[in-house]
């Protein structure tokens, strides 16, 4: 079978499946009786077999087998999960992921047959339960298959049927039309699930109308199902001929069915109810038997519906959006000329000209907003292969530590998912290395034993924030201090003149790196310049915050958009400039007597609050001849910062396309973050206020 | 564009010759990629000093520099025959040079242009690569590489 034509399909479902392991093998390493995750870890190896198998892998295929029987006699309660099991299935784990990196590259598995890690399962296997294990096994086949066969495939019988759904029925029976049951199964070595239930479904319209589906329709188009699916079909052929169409669809197992001949068969019956509620109360029984209840609840279930992070997703090449992008680029710019030519004040515009405007200034912005949308993804493709590589850095630098993650939906633009794994890598490594203390430190200092390594994502205006922080011990600033005067960087005098801050700034510089020795996880000297520098090319910064003895916390801001931004548009002198909306809090008129000095600064007390302001005429050179009483002020924030920017008049909310400078002309200063087209064909200058506070 | 790749082929150049001051400056053609009437500068504050600004060409962001500034030259007098010279070197982002006119295109062959030695007292040198003679006008040819690299 020439299965060439899958291989994306493969590629990316191991990917999936091998995601999910990790994630099921971190909590059961945690807790080991929790037998939802056990049931998924199988699943998801039972797959991974099966995908393998039918794409003709056949070492991975059998490292898979392997895996799958250490899980079946774990599932069966034959064996407990303990540290060494761990640590040789995440070896499994790696080993797959070998493959799969060269099946990527080459669509072959390679040669490496991993019998080190074949032969410890095998161990594993035949030390814990020799005797039993031909037997289990057998047993396991035995016991795996009233699942999954005929005996217990009648799973319509589960339906609970909805008021509507009973009066469709009843309407049906009314037409004298015959309603019918039925549980299909898909075969197990079928690729596309979703495809064939899809062909069924399409198939079955032709004799009938189904009424109602069990997973529902959604969640058969998404493969959200394992095997099997029921429907209740209303059709005027016989039992026979609608499971006939069903079974003519390729790759379908096995269909069967009854035909529901009275209303009371799917009304809901007492029983029924009784016993739905003993399940829940199962369930939760089995929670709470956990160690962690909270913790095991929100992780299992995203999980069960199988895809938690891809969802229905059409594959499109990230050039054909920026193409799209430009266009509604171009689009908007077209738009604001249209604006200024109509308000140019002739005074004979028609009021439905004005109407057609907005009209088309209405539809921009949502094009607009659509097509960063499409662009936009969780941050949670990034951090979801973070949890494992804590666990790994835990043991390699033995050290007790939990990461902690937050706020891992916030989306971002594509290209920039795209760049900030590794700084988000480098930044937690350098938290679990140099951050955390050694266990003896921290119990001396009266922390906890297991050091918390958090990351935390969130949106601010248009920014969206990612923190990386640490309990350890934050940055020792005179150490940092000495070092840079024992490498030379920095001289005495600069020394002593230097504010903690600028101290800790040093750290972003090249080659500074001041852990005392190198180890294999961080401090070979190249890294935090590459975080910042990185950072800064996507159009954000970073800074630290640290308490020496309580730890730091490292924060990237990064722009939510790189393209089109709402703006407040300025006039200083005879120019225009632009200021993004997202930082401004208010604009306040300040009288000039107002204006107070603290250290030689002016300041403004804005309600209480102490707030610098900022000329931005001399920030910028402009030569201001206007000497008003009262100043327009433009309060901006970054974090917890206010500043008052001076400017000379407002001219207004735009919606503008940020273009690059160009390389050309230095902007070392970087207050200049672009440039952009006005309506009228005008270059304006986009200021970033956040490099001013 | 094929003729000019003819004239690269054989050792002959074209050249749009353009007046600074007193002098006439060469660009090789192959550099240019459009001739624009002066138009308004958006000014970049803290850029290099030689920066004029930016201006918007069909919706693109091209920086302007001006020579006269760059060769210390007086300032520009801007006047209904100032150019802005788009410049597109291979691989690399469109740059516009602010000239005082331009006058014509001519053909220069290798034997008409004369290279010059290094003169370390003169900075200007870096910027040109020989001078071209076309018939009694010497043409300073420069070189746009080291004209819209940063340093001075």
């Amino acid at each position: 079978m020439d299965v060439s034509q899958y291989l994306e399909i493969f590629i990316d479902e191991t990917k999936e499946h091998l995601q999910n392991l990790n994630e099921q093998l971190l909590i059961i390493e945690k807790e080991p009786d929790n037998t939802d995750t056990i049931n998924e870890i199988f699943r998801a190896a039972h797959s991974l077999k099966g995908m393998a198998g039918t794409m003709g892998y056949k070492r991975m295929q059998k490292l898979t087998h392997q895996m799958e029987n250490v899980f079946s006699e774990i599932r069966n309660g034959k064996m407990k999960v303990d540290a060494n099991l761990v640590d040789i299935l995440f070896q499994c784990l790696d080993a797959l992921e070998e493959y799969l990196d060269n099946i990527q590259e080459a669509a072959d598995e390679g040669t490496n047959d991993n019998e080190p890690i074949l032969k410890e399962l095998d161990a594993i296997l035949n030390g814990e339960s020799a005797k039993q294990v031909e037997e289990e096994s057998k047993k396991e086949e035995n016991a795996d298959k009233p699942k999954d066969g005929d005996g217990d495939i009648r799973k319509y019988k589960e339906f609970v049927y909805s008021d509507f759904e009973i009066h469709a029925v009843q309407e049906a029976f009314d037409k004298g039309l015959k309603v019918y049951a039925i549980t299909v199964q898909v075969d197990e070595t079928c690729l596309l699930k979703a495809a064939r239930a899809f062909l069924v479904f399409k198939s079955l319209e032709s004799v009938g109308e189904i009424i109602k589906s069990q997973p529902s329709v959604q969640d058969i188009e998404d493969e959200k199902f394992d095997q099997m699916f029921s429907i209740c079909i209303i059709s005027d052929n016989p039992l026979d001929k609608v499971i006939g169409v069903i079974k003519n669809v390729s790759e379908i197992k096995e269909a069967v069915g009854e035909e529901i001949s009275k209303i009371e068969d799917i009304k809901p019956k007492e029983e029924k109810e009784v016993k739905e509620e003993k399940e829940e109360k199962k369930a939760e029984t089995a929670a709470s038997d956990a160690k962690k209840p909270e913790a095991k609840k929100p992780a299992a279930k995203p999980k069960a519906g199988g895809k938690p992070v891809v969802n229905r997703s059409v594959r499109v090449d990230i050039e054909k959006l920026d193409v799209l992008m430009n266009l509604v680029s171009e689009l908007i710019i077209a738009k604001n000329g249209l604006i200024s030519t109509s308000s140019d004040g002739t005074g004979n515009n028609s009021q439905s000209f004005n109407e057609q405007i907005e009209y088309l200034e209405r539809v921009t912005t949502n094009l607009h907003e659509s097509v960063m949308k499409v662009r936009m993804m969780p941050i949670e493709t990034v951090t979801q292969k973070f949890p494992r590589m804590i666990r790994d850095l835990s043991k390699k630098l033995d050290k007790k530590m939990e990461l902690v993650m937050t706020g891992e939906d916030t989306e971002l633009d594509r290209t920039v998912i795209d760049e900030i794994g590794d700084p988000l890598m480098h930044l937690l490594r350098n938290s679990a290395d140099h951050g955390l203390e050694s266990a003896e430190v921290r119990a001396q200092r009266g922390k906890p034993e297991v050091g918390t390594v958090k990351l935390d994502a969130y949106q601010d205006g248009n920014n969206v924030i990612i923190e990386v922080s640490d309990d350890g011990n934050g940055i020792d600033v005179e150490a940092v201090r000495n070092k840079a005067l024992e490498k030379g960087s920095i001289t005495q005098e600069q020394a002593d003149a230097m504010t903690d801050k600028e101290v800790i700034d040093l750290l972003f510089r090249p080659s500074f790196s001041t852990a005392k020795k190198v180890t294999d996880v961080s401090g070979r000297g190249v890294g935090l310049d590459v975080v910042k520098s990185k950072v800064e090319s996507l159009g954000g910064d970073i800074e630290v915050k640290t308490q020496l003895g309580e730890g730091s916390t490292f924060v990237i801001r990064l722009p939510l958009t790189l393209a089109i931004i709402q703006a407040l548009m300025v006039e200083l002198g005879e120019e225009k400039y632009a200021i993004s909306l997202g930082s401004i809090q208010t604009i306040e008129d300040i009288p000039v007597e107002d204006i107070k000095y603290v250290q030689t600064k002016e300041v403004i007390n804005l309600r209480g609050t102490v707030i610098p302001l900022i000329r931005l005429d001399s920030v910028l050179d402009i030569e201001s001849k206007e000497k008003p009483d009262s100043l327009t002020v433009v309060i901006v924030k970054k974090g917890d910062k206010l500043a008052g920017m001076v400017v000379d008049r407002l001219l207004g909310q735009q919606e503008i396309v940020i273009k690059s400078l160009g390389k050309y002309i230095s902007n070392s200063s970087k207050i200049i973050s672009g440039a952009t087209i006005l309506g009228n064909g005008e270059v304006a200058l986009i200021i970033d206020v956040n490099t001013l506070l | 564009m094929d003729t000019v790749k003819q004239a690269a082929v054989t050792d002959a150049n074209q050249f749009i010759v353009v007046e600074l001051g007193a002098e006439y400056y060469g660009i090789d053609i192959s550099n240019v990629d459009n001739i624009v009437k002066m138009q308004s500068i958006t000014r970049v504050p803290k850029s290099q000093e030689y920066f004029n600004g930016v201006i918007n060409l069909r919706g693109e962001i091209v920086p302007v520099m001006s020579l006269r500034r760059k060769f210390n030259l007086d300032d520009d007098e801007f006047t209904d025959k100032t150019r802005i010279i788009i410049l597109k070197p291979e691989q690399q982002e469109p740059i516009g040079v602010i000239v005082d006119m331009v006058k014509e295109v001519v053909t220069l062959t290798e034997d008409n242009i004369e290279k010059i030695s290094v003169d370390t007292k003169d900075d200007k040198a870096k910027y040109l690569n020989g001078v071209g003679k076309n018939g009694d006008i010497l043409i300073s040819i420069l070189n746009i590489a080291n004209v819209i690299s940063d340093e001075q």
